[in-house]
């Protein structure tokens, strides 16, 4: 599942324990990024998924649940 | 180990530079178009650790191409050098479309598509450093010159831009503006320009690959990780 994997990602990019990430974390106020982080954050996904995430979309991604919304609608 | 990409490395300064890299312990990637067998042979003559990657900087894929056989290969990115640059001299007037848009592909499309590509990988890795190489003419502007000195005031502004993006990941974009420095590229300008420039050199002399080759070696090392976005001319003092 999507979740899982942003999870491993978001835990190993910004140092964080496994619990602290819920689809309802904000990337930014919660689990601590800053806007680089969340550049290298969006490459990973890019990379991991193999998607492309457009700039308008990248900048509308704010909570974890965000992400896992994106890349599932990505792929339907 | 540190590992150094060099595009433009077939011959002139990109070779010049190559050698002086690989004196320095870098293992090296070299990007050419050109002239395989004798680089080849140049590679095993100096017997350096290197990765050969034929490929037109000018070209998306190429780029991405050779920042990813560089990092599969070696596990790591220390160093970009755009070196890759063309000339196609001519008076504005008589200067076609193709010839500027081919100066501006290559000299300034060509630093955009490497360092995009090998940035990314350095941005993850949290540490590197990219040397642009621009020219004095992007400074001061030269006769028969308005699509390279677009191109290479294009790759200053460029190494500022992405000096101020990258500095907080830890790495360092900087250029170097060479004067008149003695290669294949300057052998085709004319004896009477020569001696004209020569007159406007107040050192008197035209440079050497190794001096500018220096330069970037230094630029790449530990002795200069307080230094970025900046523009560091070899050129005997002829544009101040």
């Amino acid at each position: 599942m999507s979740f899982e994997k942003v999870k491993l990602i978001l835990v190993e990019e910004l140092d964080l324990d496994a619990e602290e990430v819920t689809l309802e974390s904000k990337i930014k106020e919660d689990l601590g990024a800053d806007s680089l982080d969340m550049v290298d954050l969006i490459m990973s996904i890019e990379d991991e998924f193999d998607i492309k995430v457009a700039e308008s979309d990248a900048a509308s991604i704010k909570t974890v649940g965000d992400i896992v919304t994106y890349i599932e609608n990505y792929n339907a | 180990m540190k590992v150094a990409i060099v595009t433009g490395a077939g011959r002139g300064i990109g070779r010049c530079i190559a050698e002086a890299l690989a004196k320095a312990n870098y293992s090296l990637v070299l990007n050419y178009r050109k002239n395989e067998d004798e680089l080849k042979a140049f590679v095993d003559e100096i017997g350096a650790d290197a990765l050969l990657v034929k490929g037109d900087v000018s070209s998306f894929e190429d780029a991405e191409h050779l920042a990813k056989a560089a990092f599969d290969h070696f596990g790591r990115i220390d160093l970009l050098v755009n070196n890759a640059g063309i000339t196609k001299d001519t008076l504005l007037v008589r200067m076609s479309e193709e010839d500027f848009d081919a100066v501006n592909n290559t000299n300034l499309k060509g630093t955009f598509n490497c360092t995009k590509h090998v940035a990314k990988i350095m941005f993850k890795q949290r540490f590197g450093s990219i040397v642009n190489i621009s020219s004095v003419v992007g400074i001061s502007g030269n006769i028969g010159q308005a699509n390279y000195a677009a191109s290479k005031a294009g790759v200053i502004g460029f190494t500022k831009a992405v000096a101020r993006e990258l500095a907080p990941r830890g790495v360092r974009v900087n250029a170097v503006a060479p004067g008149f420095i003695a290669t294949h590229m300057t052998d085709v300008i004319d004896e009477t320009v020569k001696q004209a420039t020569l007159s406007n050199i107040p050192m008197g002399k035209f440079g050497e690959a190794e001096d500018v080759a220096n330069l970037v070696v230094f630029l790449a090392s530990e002795q200069a990780k307080y230094i970025t976005g900046q523009v560091v001319q070899v050129d005997g003092g002829m544009a101040m």
